[in-house]
């Protein structure tokens, strides 16, 4: 097994001290950091991703693994800093104003971050013009919103207006999701895309910067 | 009055926790799996204080109740139901804020898998305890004598089955669940989040059976009261 392999290898079984020993090790071998990134931890994820996907893991099992591909990024951030390589995307998200329900978004970032997006997350009862504020700050190219209750839906509403009315719906896209929410709403409230679990809204972001 | 509920009346079982992971029944699960069950289960004991509240409603004082702002679907099961019940009750059951401050702190430590883990725990817990309370008022229902064997309670809560969630202001109004530690946000999310409130209806069963034919039915993924209808008529 290459130590790339092993790197990947020690994703899928979510052990992060192997993870960071190993892409240490490949860090000291000279290997480029992107490649460490791409090969090792991205593609241990992408397995820990199909294998979800036909359920033959579960999603403690994926969270498993993202803390461990995060023990790896720790290790590769500075390096990936250094040398300029950006993330294949950046995404701001959010459980909208009003709402304090965290988990589904935490899974959608977790999720995110280990299919190598950079993901900015604002918390919960997040106001719209925070969101596209941050997003045009930190030059985002996607907004993902989570709600979970009807009553606060609306304010996703609020952010896809906000962004048309600032010129940006071209250049930011949104994403929305959460128990309540539809494709159907989505389409309602012009929304760019609609996620209907964590591992599809990481998918769908991939269609939406073009990724996939 | 206010529901004495222990932890162990709601600690949930190993299978309500699987399902709730989405682990189908009869998985062979993993000992990671299992060892974040035991880790989850330990942290639950330590942070969960369950309480609840129950308040007897008359069927005239639920009828200014139920349309609460005005926003519930123009049909619903409950419109149609409690005007048919022998007794009515409001409820509210929360597990504490301790649970939701632990799960906040295992995510800012990145224990995802633990986190959710627990969070399912909890979810599930949160739902025994509101079935602790329909248990409650069926008892007491008993005590005084007001039960038949044809008698059936069943709960229904804002944000299902057509009640919208904004009914929770009346709710609160008539229940006072402040005095379990519970409040309302704005947008009429309760706090602590794992917390279930609503309504008891008791008569006979056959009142609580409808068809999965109104309206919003069509929009609903959960279909919960199928299961809860099959369990009732099944007793």
């Amino acid at each position: 097994m290459t130590v790339l392999a092993e790197i990947a290898d020690a994703v899928i079984q979510g052990d992060g001290a192997r993870v960071a020993a190993v892409t240490r090790q490949e860090i000291a071998r000279g290997t480029p950091p992107k490649r460490i990134l791409d090969d090792g931890l991205i593609a241990g994820m992408t397995v820990v991703g199909d294998r979800f996907r036909v359920h033959e893991i579960f999603l403690p099992d994926v969270l498993l693994a993202a803390k461990a591909m995060y023990a790896g990024m720790d290790e590769l951030k500075p390096l990936l800093v250094r040398d300029g390589i950006p993330s294949i995307g950046k995404v701001v998200i959010g459980s909208v104003r009003g709402d304090l329900h965290d988990i589904g978004k935490n899974l959608v970032g977790i999720m995110l971050k280990g299919a190598g997006f950079e993901v900015i997350d604002l918390g919960h009862d997040v106001a719209p013009e925070r969101m596209v504020r941050t997003a045009r700050e930190q030059g985002a190219s996607v907004i993902g919103m989570s709600a979970l209750l009807t009553t606060t839906m609306p304010a996703m509403r609020e952010v896809v207006e906000l962004l048309r009315s600032q010129g940006q719906d071209g250049t930011i896209r949104t994403i929305v999701g959460g128990a309540p929410v539809t494709a159907a709403f989505a389409r309602d409230i012009g929304a760019d895309a609609y996620g209907f679990d964590a591992g599809n809204a990481v998918d769908v972001v991939k269609d939406l910067v073009g990724r996939r | 009055m206010i529901l004495e509920i222990s932890p162990a009346e709601v600690a949930p079982g190993r299978k309500e926790v699987l399902a709730q992971l989405g682990i189908p029944e009869g998985t062979d699960v993993s000992p990671r799996i299992e060892g974040l069950c035991d880790a989850a289960a330990e942290l639950f004991a330590e942070h969960v204080a369950p309480t609840g509240v129950l308040a007897d409603i008359s069927v005239a004082e639920f009828a200014d109740v139920y349309p609460g702002e005005g926003r519930n679907e123009p049909r619903s099961p409950v419109a149609e139901i409690f005007g048919r019940a022998e007794h009515l009750a409001l409820f509210a059951v929360t597990l504490g804020g301790g649970i939701s401050q632990a799960l906040q702190r295992s995510f800012a430590a990145e224990d995802f898998a633990l986190a959710y883990t627990l969070d399912a725990m909890a979810s599930v817990a949160a739902d025994g305890a509101a079935d602790l309370a329909e248990r409650r008022f069926d008892g007491v229902l008993r005590e005084r004598g007001w039960s038949t064997p044809e008698g059936a309670v069943l709960r229904y809560s804002p944000g299902y089955c057509g009640w919208d969630v904004t009914g929770q202001r009346k709710l609160f109004a008539f229940l006072q669940p402040e005095r379990i530690g519970l409040s309302l946000t704005a947008s009429c999310l309760m706090q602590p989040l794992k917390s279930v409130s609503g309504a008891m209806i008791a008569g006979p069963r056959v009142i609580h059976r409808f068809p999965p034919t109104y309206q919003f039915c069509d929009r609903c993924e959960a279909r919960t009261c199928r299961d809860r209808l099959r369990v009732l008529f099944s007793r």
